[in-house]
């Protein structure tokens, strides 16, 4: 493994443009995907606070804006969707803190292919400006929402949007295909070939388990979906029928003949339910590794609790029907998807159970990356439990397609991925440009982020259960729909504020970043090899040395040691295990 | 702050479930056959997930408050888990989940792996931007052709889904923009899409089932209740999604007759 290390090590460079913009330094790069994303979130943050204010005064003039229209507002809510799935959930866990800390938590000087690294980085962002530029299409960005349904996404004339706007987004997500397939391989060639003597796959801290996972997952669907997507576009502008059968639009007969809806929807799928967990396991890990460290324990269970993300990795390739109960797929499959569904709860329960055993006894430490890692654990119970009720086929009937999905997905896939971000965030920063994030305003942010999420999205399981129908541009034109406004109006509240608050974690960042407290090289007392290195770390991140590995990842509290904490590295104390 | 976390998750908790058991918001009133099952698996999957989100919820509020650290804090215990309850927890939630899954399986069985019964009411329902419109075929109870080429949605009625005046068994075939059913009897949905794909659904009959294009879906159900039922189109499907809705009047079986009889006349 040594030798790879060496094979694959570069000067550091010299020169703004080569250090900071074409860096081809893991860390370097890993900064640039979290900027990347925290660009793509306030995009995406500010589309929903348009959907929510227009769904409160439907009429309002906005400024730049005017008023929204029915296709303005499916086209931000396409928008929000895909930006926050794609450049904020898949870009700042894996790229943003798996880029920088993978190579450093294994021992490597950097990733195994930088070049490739800086390319996937470059072609991620590519990526989002072909996305944003579908706004300025005419026409608009597409309507057809993140999943793009045929034939509504696959003939031009089916509204407004659907004309060039669509093709840059659909472009938008295959160039982002190829960059995470490039990542994806990095990843997986970077774990499994450059690991420091003495780590091994066992002694992996939890956070490189699931982006080593989540890197899995990456190759096998961004593929899928890549060609899909390329199939989506020669239906669109070469005449095939892949996905559109003979249709009749605004009483014209189109050309197409033959095709399948339904493929898409198989396609599409197979990427968007393995999608959900490379968004969410890179969370679960760093909560793992945060609640360890916090509550002064080991984790509880580290082997179940690989085993557990395997079995995730793996069950999430085979549950992609059960987005498509009520699409007129045979309901035989539905039988078969919803069984192996339930199966997946399982190892979720298990990770959970998991977490409260690690904090069970321990010594808790409520600095800012544990309240964010609290945050998780109580938002992925909470989006979790609503998983069981639309698995089952039967109860789809009442709740697919209404804001029970919409509050289940945001909860788990959507707010506690980005409680996870927080907690990597307070974790990390120190480590990565040597100052504190201050503690008083994270914990401020902290408070009002949980109560401020919980009040928007619990009330969309109201709202769905009521038969509240999702994507309306307006709900005042069915009668039953009026009834439920005043869940509508609340949410739109909760979401100002909410959205308010984030004002307050982006500031304490950059304020931070330059004028906090500087780090000491451990300042959390945690034992993997990123706290054993200098802060921030080197451009070879050991400066010359290379670590051996005596220990696991999380052993703290280990008796007879001289402090509460056992480095990865410190040979005299390597337990019995 | 372990304090302030307990009494904040509890809040949240409280409040959350508060909702849920008074039923501030809740299924609407059922008025099909159906209802008794779906919401009997509704209310068991929400009574087993209600208790585990509260108890998960309030142990992670107590264990925050109670292991703070603090300086009288005994040594933590140094453990790495432990198998037996690994293997506990696991079997118990697979128990669960899986079990609970089965039990609803058996109505989903029930309504989709069976066609509907003899003498069911025929209707077609179709889908086009941004309207439903329903077609009885008449009393030769068969469907007259319709043909993409006719089709002209901004006619409406028979026009819109293109049938074909020519087609003998086309001459009694009654299309309406609102859908009539007579109480207590199967109904024998074929649906179909012309366009895009939209989806069927009347929450109060607890039915819904997408319509796509290139397939025609049959599924069945039975109102049991007289009444006026609102269609919400659950599957987005252009710029005016939304305005996408419409009616189905459950009226007895004397006066469904005589709506059908009503319509038939104005035909000729």
């Amino acid at each position: 493994m040594a030798t790879s290390a060496t094979a694959h090590a570069h000067a550091a460079p010299q020169g703004f443009i080569r250090k900071y913009i074409f860096s081809l330094d893991h860390k370097v790069i890993g900064i640039q995907y979290f900027f990347l994303a925290l660009a793509a979130v306030w995009v995406g943050m500010v589309l929903s606070l348009l959907m929510r204010i227009h769904l409160y005064w439907p009429h309002a003039v906005l400024p730049l804006i005017g008023e929204i229209k029915p296709e303005t507002y499916t086209a931000l809510l396409t928008m929000h969707g895909t930006i926050m799935v794609f450049f904020v959930l898949t870009t700042a866990p894996q790229g943003g803190f798996g880029n920088y800390f993978l190579p450093i938590q294994i021992g490597a000087p950097d990733m195994a292919f930088p070049v490739l690294n800086m390319l996937s980085f470059w072609t991620t962002f590519v990526a989002f400006v072909v996305m944003l530029s579908a706004f300025f299409a005419p026409g608009g960005a597409p309507l057809h929402g993140w999943t793009g349904y045929p034939p509504l996404s696959a003939v031009q004339s089916t509204g407004p949007g659907e004309g060039l706007g669509a093709d840059l987004w659909i472009t938008g997500i295959a160039i982002f295909c190829l960059a995470s397939l490039m990542g994806a391989l990095n990843f997986l060639t970077t774990t499994l070939d450059m690991r420091a003597k003495g780590m091994t796959l066992m002694r992996m801290p939890l956070t490189v388990w699931s982006w080593f996972i989540t890197a899995i997952l990456g190759l096998l669907a961004f593929g899928v979906l890549l060609s899909a997507g390329i199939l989506l576009l020669l239906d669109r502008n070469l005449g095939t029928s892949f996905y559109v059968p003979l249709v009749v639009v605004n009483g014209q007969v189109m050309a197409h003949k033959g095709g399948s809806p339904l493929l898409w929807q198989h396609l599409f799928w197979f990427f968007g339910h393995p999608e959900v967990y490379i968004a969410i396991l890179p969370g679960m890990g760093v909560t793992s590794q945060i609640l360890s460290t916090f509550s002064r324990k080991p984790i509880f269970g580290y082997k179940a609790m690989v085993y557990a993300m395997l079995a995730i990795g793996f069950f999430g390739f085979m549950v992609w029907g059960h987005h498509m109960f009520m699409s007129g797929m045979s309901p035989y499959s539905a039988f078969a998807f919803s069984i192996l569904t339930m199966c997946i709860g399982v190892p979720s329960a298990i990770k959970t159970f998991n977490w409260l055993g690690t904090m069970l006894k321990g010594h808790l430490r409520f600095q800012s990356p544990m309240l964010y890692a609290i945050g998780f654990v109580s938002l992925f119970v909470s989006g979790g439990l609503s998983g069981p009720f639309l698995a089952q086929p039967v109860l789809d009937i009442q709740l697919h397609d209404t804001y029970f999905v919409v509050g289940h997905f945001h909860l788990i896939m959507g707010v506690a991925a980005i409680f996870g971000m927080f907690a990597a965030t307070c974790y990390w920063v120190p480590k990565m440009f040597g100052r504190m994030m201050n503690e008083f305003w994270s914990r401020i942010h902290f408070f009002i982020t949980l109560i401020g999420t919980y009040a928007i999205f619990m009330p969309m399981h109201y709202l769905g259960m009521a038969g509240g129908t999702r994507r309306y541009s307006d709900y005042h034109e069915v009668a039953y729909l009026v009834k439920l406004m005043p869940l509508h109006q609340f949410m739109t509240y909760a979401a100002i504020i909410t959205i308010a608050a984030q004002f307050i974690f982006v500031i304490n960042l950059f304020w931070s970043i330059f004028k906090g407290p500087k780090a000491s090289d451990n300042p959390w007392e945690a034992t993997t090899l990123e706290w054993t290195t200098a802060t921030p770390p080197p451009h070879d991140n050991f400066g010359g040395v290379t670590p051996v590995v005596h220990n696991g990842p999380y052993e703290y509290g280990v008796p007879g040691a001289p402090k509460d904490y056992v480095m990865q590295t410190d040979p005299a104390v390597a337990s019995a295990h | 702050m372990g304090l302030a976390l307990l009494v904040v998750i509890w809040l949240i908790t409280f409040a959350s479930t508060y909702f849920f058991v008074a039923k501030t918001w809740w299924l609407p009133v059922g008025a099909s056959a159906a209802t008794g099952f779906i919401d009997g698996q509704f209310t068991l999957t929400f009574i087993l997930m209600g208790i585990v989100f509260v108890a998960a919820q309030l142990a992670l509020g107590y264990i925050a408050w109670r292991y703070r650290e603090q300086p009288s804090s005994p040594p933590v215990e140094y453990s790495h888990g432990n198998v037996k309850l690994e293997v506990l927890w696991t079997a118990l939630t697979t128990v669960l989940f899986v079990g609970l899954n089965l039990m609803g399986s058996r109505v989903w069985a029930a309504q989709r792996f069976e066609p509907a019964g003899p003498g069911s009411v025929q209707v077609e329902v179709t889908g086009m931007q941004f309207a439903w419109y329903f077609r009885y075929p008449g009393p030769d109870g068969t469907y007259g052709a319709t043909s993409p080429k006719l089709m002209d949605p901004s006619a409406g009625g028979e026009a819109a889904v293109g049938l074909n005046p020519n087609d003998p068994s086309s001459k009694d075939d009654v299309v309406t923009g609102t859908m009539y059913l007579p109480v207590d009897r199967e109904v024998d949905l074929s649906m179909r899409s012309v366009d895009v794909i939209h989806s069927f659904f009347v929450p109060s009959l607890r039915f819904k089932q997408d319509a796509v294009p290139g397939l025609n879906i049959h599924m069945h159900f039975q109102p049991t209740q007289i009444g006026e039922y609102e269609i919400a189109c659950a599957e987005l499907c252009g710029l005016g999604h939304y305005k996408m809705h419409g009616m189905v009047h459950v009226v007895s079986q004397e006066d469904f007759d005589k709506w059908l009889a009503a319509r038939e006349a104005e035909k000729q």
